[in-house]
């Protein structure tokens, strides 16, 4: 067995009194790469902060080559070889990709003056490490997320890297692109540097990682071979509960269908869209990023006009020209970005439920009735499990699944006859995903219309009783919840 | 279209300029006195303030803060500086009152900075709030009034042209002033500070994206207290010139030049919300705005009517960029559509 490359030992952490690691180890070897997962708020993100010297350590210590630390800096990181590839880059969209790339090495070399033909050799050695095709003229901010991912890789290379921590990289990239950065961590690997990679996507733990470790609540909960790893133990390790993986099966739907689309279509997005949906039933709707899958949710809100086509409730033709008109017509819509488009993040969680109700809660002279609304807050916040010790609370403060449980509470309060999701548990914990897919289920069963559009095939198989394939703006297949398996969709979706 | 004309249209600048030169054109046919020597010699010489606090305005553009409180500080600093020299009998040149207004002024900035930088307060609001404060020092504590006389020294700086132009067909002369050379100066090193120092590079990146700007390793909080303190320092020396030029300090002259400032820098194509713009945009937008202002006269129009036009500008420019922008993220989305 190879000498470790780093060894984090018995490290503890507090914030205010609350602990945010117990005495957690983690050793990763040189060239492996290594998958550090749990669910959120586990203290994952507050050990990289703590090898990548942002955060110090309270006790325990760090070994990295051969060399003992009880006391970092995030430049004595870097100068070791240790990168950080956060979430959001960390990159400057108002700049080129040369200055980008270029910036870290000038500032660490600590130079005062700008040398533009120096910075363009540095930027040029960067991307050719990874041979990255790139514009280095091009804004930063003009590129795709991959790219910019790409360009955050290229300058962690630049510092002699030998341990590049990537913190959840695969979150906002498409399939393809997900291939494509696995190819480059594993060119990494080739040539000897490790990786940690932050995750708390099974299937991306299984394929990519030699070696895992799991944290909850700050406390290590296992570490150990992924050949070793199955599905129900990943999950049971990352929560500490037992689920049953419970497929959806449908109990008694209503006669006539709710919602109908006939020949629905909008130029450029999406043509001849046919779909009816029953109460009871939960329709999965599946597709590639751009397969229009997204437009279409947006259309059946009334925040797409429609070219053509026909929207009917209960038989009736509407008219959806509106979110109002659609919430009026009995359609609920969970967006794709909970944070911009669901939620008023620095308002209050239990304002936040109750946003789409308000005219219900009217009291006399037609002021808004306080008391009723205190009640309809707390009975969601209890009824869908949101994690809060307070619904006064920023809905800011939330974790990103529980955030999504407001989201819903918000919709089951006015109770729609449909309800659209977009991509409903994207960036949700395992713990709060399964929470949501059985808040679904529930609401399905006693008599709502549910459609889930989303590329999560497993999420799909397991909840929906029928499922629509959608490619390049039409739906290509239509399968019973038996016939279909992650092969058969994807075949169809390509 | 060939490449470089191509890159050219893309740049907001070039619209900037394209419209100077309609403007110009329009008031040639008006009034067939825009192309005279004088009348550049005139433009030029009226841009000399806007155009300092215009720079200072900028960088604070471009690092994501905002600052209204420039016309205020650079009141109270000359003024302070003028009464002193007056009261202790100063008779040498240009140089003490120079390096007077440039500590004062840096000394009022540092005060921004130091609640924008350090303790992460709004800009807008503190700037907003500074206003007032050095307003109010300057009426309450230093009593200001009219200074009808000016140390000798300034009196001279200001007198003394740099060159004269005179007009052939109605014999009307111009003169340079000497703080044409401060204007020039100034440019000049803020060019070089801009795009030939790091610390002018973190400006951009602070714009951009702060914590980015952190995790790179640059000093957030320092620069920020710095781009302030240097903003002060200009407005400060704005002030001097134009008191030395109107040859009489006036306490409220300059107070209500911030819009126009701000309004100049963002026509050059600077983002309110900080990160992109250029100095060649920024000195272009101002331009823009001083034609306005001084050409109305040559057009027939009353100067009265000059804010109706300045604003129609500035809703008019921000507009364009608006939907410039627009466009551009459609186009780099349709580019990546056509990648994937």
């Amino acid at each position: 067995m190879p000498q470790s490359l780093l060894n984090a030992v018995d490290i503890s952490k507090s914030f205010a009194g609350v602990h945010a690691l117990k005495n957690v180890s983690l050793e990763i070897k040189p060239g492996e790469i290594h998958c550090l997962a749990g669910e959120n708020g586990c203290g994952k993100s507050t050990l990289i902060k703590i090898i990548s010297g942002v955060y110090q350590m309270d006790s325990g210590y760090i070994e990295f080559n051969g060399k003992k630390f009880t006391k970092i800096t995030p430049s004595e990181a870097i100068a070791l070889g240790i990168q950080v590839i956060y979430q959001d880059f960390a990159v400057f969209p108002n700049l080129t990709v040369m200055e980008n790339l270029a910036i870290n090495t000038e500032l660490a070399a600590n130079r005062k003056f700008v040398n533009w033909k120096r910075m363009r050799r540095i930027a040029e050695d960067a991307v050719a490490k990874i041979g990255f095709k790139v514009d280095l003229d091009a804004l930063v901010g003009s590129l795709s997320v991959a790219e910019k991912q790409m360009v955050a890789i290229s300058r962690a290379l630049m510092s002699d890297a030998k341990l590049i921590i990537m913190d959840e990289p695969t979150t906002a990239l498409t399939k393809k692109e997900v291939k494509a950065l696995f190819e480059i961590i594993l060119k990494l690997k080739e040539q000897g540097i490790a990786i940690l990679f932050v995750s708390h996507k099974l299937n991306e733990v299984f394929e990519i990682s030699e070696r895992f470790t799991i944290f909850r609540s700050g406390e290590l909960v296992v570490t150990g071979s992924t050949k070793e790893l199955d599905d129900r133990k990943f999950t049971y390790y990352m929560t500490g509960r037992e689920f049953e993986n419970r497929v959806f099966v449908p109990e008694k739907l209503t006669e006539k269908p709710i919602l109908e689309l006939e020949h629905l279509g909008l130029k450029g997005y999406f043509e001849d869209i046919n779909l009816s949906v029953r109460g009871g039933e939960i329709l999965g709707i599946t597709g590639l990023l751009d397969s229009g899958r997204t437009e279409l949710g947006l259309a059946m809100f009334g925040l797409k006009r429609t070219d053509s086509g026909k929207i009917k409730m209960h038989g009736k033709d509407v008219t959806l020209s509106s979110p109002r008109d659609a919430i009026g017509a009995g359609i609920g819509y969970v967006p794709e970005d909970r944070l911009s488009e669901g939620l008023f993040l620095p308002q209050s969680i239990g304002d936040n439920i109750v946003v789409s109700e308000l005219d219900k809660l009217r009291g006399g002279m037609g002021t808004y009735d306080i008391a009723k609304a205190d009640e309809e807050k707390q009975l969601w916040v209890k009824e869908l499990g949101v994690k809060t010790l307070d619904h006064k609370n920023a809905a800011s403060t939330l974790s990103g699944g529980n955030q999504q449980k407001v989201v819903l509470a918000k919709w089951m309060a006015v109770n729609p006859d449909v309800l659209i999701l977009n991509g409903p548990t994207v960036g949700v914990d395992i713990g709060s995903k399964h929470d949501i897919h059985a808040i679904l289920q529930k609401q399905a069963k006693d008599g709502m219309a549910v459609i889930i559009i989303s590329d999560d095939l497993p999420e799909i198989l397991q909840n929906c009783s029928r499922i629509l394939v959608i490619k390049e703006g039409r739906f290509v297949a239509e399968m019973s919840a038996e016939e279909a398996s992650e092969d058969a969709i994807l075949e169809k979706m390509m | 279209m060939s490449k470089t004309l191509k890159k050219l249209t893309r740049k907001s600048e070039f619209y900037t300029f394209l419209i100077i030169v309609v403007l110009a054109i329009a008031i040639e046919i008006a009034s067939g006195q825009f192309f005279t020597a004088n009348n550049f010699v005139d433009i030029l010489n009226a841009m000399i303030v806007p155009g300092l606090f215009a720079i200072a305005e900028f960088m604070v553009l471009v690092s994501g803060g905002i600052e209204v409180s420039f016309p205020a500080a650079a009141s109270l600093t000359v003024y302070a500086t003028t009464k002193l020299l007056l009261d202790k009998g100063y008779e040498g040149g240009i140089f003490l009152p120079l390096i007077m207004v440039i500590v004062i002024g840096a000394v009022l900035g540092a005060f921004n900075g130091f609640l924008i930088g350090y303790m992460n307060l709004t800009p807008m609001i503190v700037t907003l709030g500074a206003s007032s404060v050095f307003k109010g020092i300057m009426q309450g504590a230093l009593n200001s009034k009219q200074l009808a006389v000016i140390p000798a020294g300034m009196k001279k700086f200001g007198v003394d042209a740099l060159f004269v132009s005179t007009n052939p067909v109605s014999g009307l002369t111009s003169k340079m002033p000497m703080t044409f050379i401060v204007f020039v100066v100034a440019l000049i090193l803020a060019y070089i500070l801009l795009n030939y120092t790091f610390f002018g590079r973190a400006i951009y990146a602070i714009g951009g994206n702060p914590q980015s700007a952190r995790c790179a390793g640059y000093k957030v909080e320092r620069t920020k207290f710095l781009i302030y303190v240097i903003s002060g320092a200009i407005a400060g020396i704005g002030g001097l010139c134009r008191v030395c030029v109107m040859q009489q300090c006036h306490p409220t002259n300059m107070l209500g030049m911030e819009m126009n400032v701000i309004a100049g820098v963002v026509l050059g194509g600077t983002a309110i919300t900080g990160g992109s713009g250029s100095l060649a945009g920024c000195f272009l937008g101002t331009l823009l705005i001083v034609m306005v202002e001084n050409s109305m006269i040559m057009l027939g129009i009353p100067t009265t009517w000059k804010n109706v036009f300045t604003g129609a500008l500035i809703v008019i420019g921000v507009g364009i960029s608006a939907l410039q922008v627009k466009r551009a993220e459609k186009a780099a989305e349709l580019a990546r559509q056509e990648k994937a």
